[in-house]
């Protein structure tokens, strides 16, 4: 099972200026087994809205709920969150130098798991992510993220999503840096794992190239820190038209 | 000023590749008189807190002596020699600590390598003293022969106010690594002093482990006796509350086409912990082609930690291949922890690999395989008091 339900979200950041509200109130649902696609135009609330889920102590929730399975999510810590079945693919994953991806995987999976995963398994199955996403076995000898190409980290964050197999998986831009091979392989990625019991998606994007592989149910376009619309596939469509120019404007008339 | 032969021949070479005074390198003499006890105020002794030294620097006479474990494998060969002999092979103090050890040691004790001899395994003297009431002055001269290869590691453990003068001497072509281990007790002091002269074409790798002890204040200095000497000296040094770690790196580029490579690293916890690291390199008018690269990282765990942190370049040629230097003291990177946990790692152990991941690199670069597991797991005992430690965390959250 999963669903994820995200009622009227607040958020805000701290500025010099004191707290600068960003989510105005974000609502919506993902069912059990569904993909939705979230659009909008730089700056309106898609990060905020991933990281805030996860938890990134930058953001302070000012109202709203987040319920995983009916579990209320905000009040969990980031790692209890992805005990639960979270999992964030993050627009620039972060480098931790000297930390293997091996050794970093493997406390992860024994973070969440609460047992170390099985050595004999483990290895083949950490090469086979990373070979599925047409990265090298060597690297889970490399520092995590260090060094990497952008489309290596985001690859690797796939790997990742692969092999910690979370509940609900939000993908933040993870088709932004990608080459056209890349793109394919990282959607057949997502897909592997939406096909998966049980899974959610949440997938944050600017393109529709990525949707030509990966098919939401839903599309939600942001604007202004709010979902402006919902719809089915049709609508990134229509975005991919029109632009976000109508959403923009209606928002800015109604502010 | 009595200058002594040996001292001569440094000054004149000096003054052959354009003597150049630094305050933060004082010219060498045994006489005492040229180094007054320090009031604090001196450039080169205003981190230290004196009064912790427990009168190491008074010049008080002492029979003592730490307990000598050693393993001395085939090749190399461990004596006792005279002061005289002492005085006629070694590299001369410069400040009062290494003057004072080498007055009032009595006899020292050379370590000996000859030429073309390779020595498989490591050259071990376990050091260890009985108490901190035990004042003690060492001597020792280590000799490398001409493209001799062979790797020393030296362990401090217990307890003593320890103070002591070595001198390394690599022979032109040959590989030495050197690695010193301060283990100590809580309460111990140290003062150290390693200068090595670094022949034509050899290299040299001197890491200096830093764990143990109240007060440590130890000196790596390099010269060089021709050209095409490489050497790299690394750090790592770990302070807990109150302990004082300071580490005093000197690469004389006194001859061209040398290298030097200084690589520190340090982390600080709990209160009163305080590490300093000072990275002078001087590059002489005669040392055209050198490369130096001199690097101090800290990682700050807790409040009421500091670190000093100064690297110093003098700089009296153009040419040049590369010179440069970095220094930085850090709190763990939000970002860093967040990521780990974000995929389901606790805060504890998200920590854990941070630190360990800062420290690996250079644990790596020690690369001594028999003291390997020892450092690696020193450095988790170190880290587990750490991140077990509700009261730093809280400080770090506050
Ligand atoms: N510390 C801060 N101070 C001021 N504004 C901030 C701060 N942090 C974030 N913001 C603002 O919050 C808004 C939302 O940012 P967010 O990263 O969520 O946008 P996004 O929809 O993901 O954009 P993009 O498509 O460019 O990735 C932006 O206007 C950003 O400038
Ligand atoms: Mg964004």
């Amino acid at each position: 099972m999963s669903t994820l339900e995200i009622k009227d979200l607040q958020v805000s950041v701290e500025t010099e200026d004191g707290p600068k509200e960003i989510l105005k109130g974000v609502t919506l649902t993902i069912k059990d087994g569904e993909t939705h696609a979230i659009m909008g135009p730089n700056g309106s609330g898609k990060s905020t809205t991933a990281y805030s889920i996860a938890g990134h102590p930058k953001y302070t929730i000012t109202g709203g709920e987040v319920l995983l399975d009916g579990e209320d999510v905000l009040a969990m810590s980031v790692d209890e969150r992805a005990r639960a079945g979270l999992f964030l693919a993050m627009q620039y994953p972060v480098e931790v130098p000297g930390v293997s991806m091996a050794n970093f995987l493997r406390t992860a999976k024994t973070a969440l798991d609460g047992e170390a995963p099985k050595l004999r398994t483990w290895v083949k199955d950490v090469n086979g992510a990373l070979e599925r996403m047409n990265l090298d076995t060597q690297f889970s000898q490399r520092s995590v993220n260090e060094g990497f190409s952008g489309g290596e980290k985001k690859r690797a964050e796939i790997a990742q999503l692969d092999l910690l197999d979370p509940k609900l998986a939000i993908l933040d831009e993870i088709d932004s840096g990608l080459d056209i091979d890349a793109l394919k392989v990282v959607s057949e990625g997502i897909n592997r794992f939406a096909e998966r019991d049980g899974k959610g998606v949440l997938l944050i994007t600017h393109y529709t190239r990525i949707l030509r592989y990966v098919k939401p149910d839903v599309v939600h376009v942001f604007v202004d820190g709010r979902v402006a619309e919902s719809g089915g596939p049709e609508l990134a469509d229509e975005l991919e038209a029109n632009g976000y120019d109508k959403y923009v404007k209606a928002a800015a008339a109604q502010a | 000023m009595t200058v002594t032969d040996a001292a001569r021949d440094t000054v004149a070479a000096a003054l052959e590749s354009d003597r150049v005074e630094s305050h933060l390198n004082p010219p060498p003499s045994y006489d005492l008189a040229d180094h007054p006890l320090p009031t604090g105020r001196e450039e080169v002794w205003r981190f230290t807190p004196l009064k912790r030294l427990r009168g190491l620097l008074d010049g008080e006479a002492s029979t003592g002596s730490l307990t000598w474990d050693t393993t001395i494998p085939a090749g190399a060969s461990l004596t006792e020699i005279s002061p005289e002999e002492a005085r006629a092979l070694e590299l001369a103090p410069n400040e009062r600590p290494a003057a004072l050890a080498a007055e009032l040691s009595g006899s020292a004790r050379l370590v000996d390598v000859p030429a073309d001899t390779r020595v498989e395994e490591p050259i071990v003297l376990r050091l260890t003293g009985g108490s901190v009431d035990d004042l003690v002055h060492g001597r020792m001269v280590y000799r490398f022969g001409a493209h001799s290869e062979a790797t020393v590691v030296l362990v401090h453990e217990g307890s003593a106010r320890y103070n002591a003068i070595s001198t390394f001497l690599v022979g032109d072509g040959a590989k030495v690594t050197v690695l010193t281990l301060q283990d100590w007790a809580d309460d111990a002091v140290h003062l150290g002093r390693d200068s090595i002269r670094v022949g034509r074409d050899a290299s040299v790798k001197h890491a200096s482990i830093s764990f143990g002890g109240d007060v440590v204040r130890l000196h790596a200095n390099v010269e060089y006796a021709g050209p095409g000497g490489e050497a790299e000296l690394l750090g790592l040094y770990y302070a807990d509350a109150g302990q004082h770690l300071e580490h005093r790196l000197f690469a004389d580029h006194n001859a061209p086409k040398t290298k030097s490579n200084v690589n520190y690293k340090g982390a600080l916890q709990g209160t009163g912990a305080h590490t300093v690291w000072i990275g002078n390199v001087l590059i002489r008018k005669v040392a055209e082609g050198i490369e130096t690269y001199e690097e101090n990282r800290n990682l700050v765990l807790t409040d009421g930690c500091q670190a000093d942190s100064v690297p110093n370049l003098e700089i009296e040629t153009g040419e040049i291949e590369g010179a440069g230097h970095a220094s930085a003291t850090a709190r763990f990177d939000d970002e860093q922890l967040f990521y780990l946990k974000s995929r389901g790692v606790s805060e504890t152990e998200a920590r854990r690999l941070v630190l360990h991941g800062f420290f690996s690199e250079l644990i790596r670069k020690v690369d001594v395989p028999s003291l390997e597991e020892r450092l690696t797991a020193t450095v988790e005992a170190e880290l587990a008091k750490t991140v077990t430690s509700g009261s730093s965390a809280a400080a770090l959250e506050a």
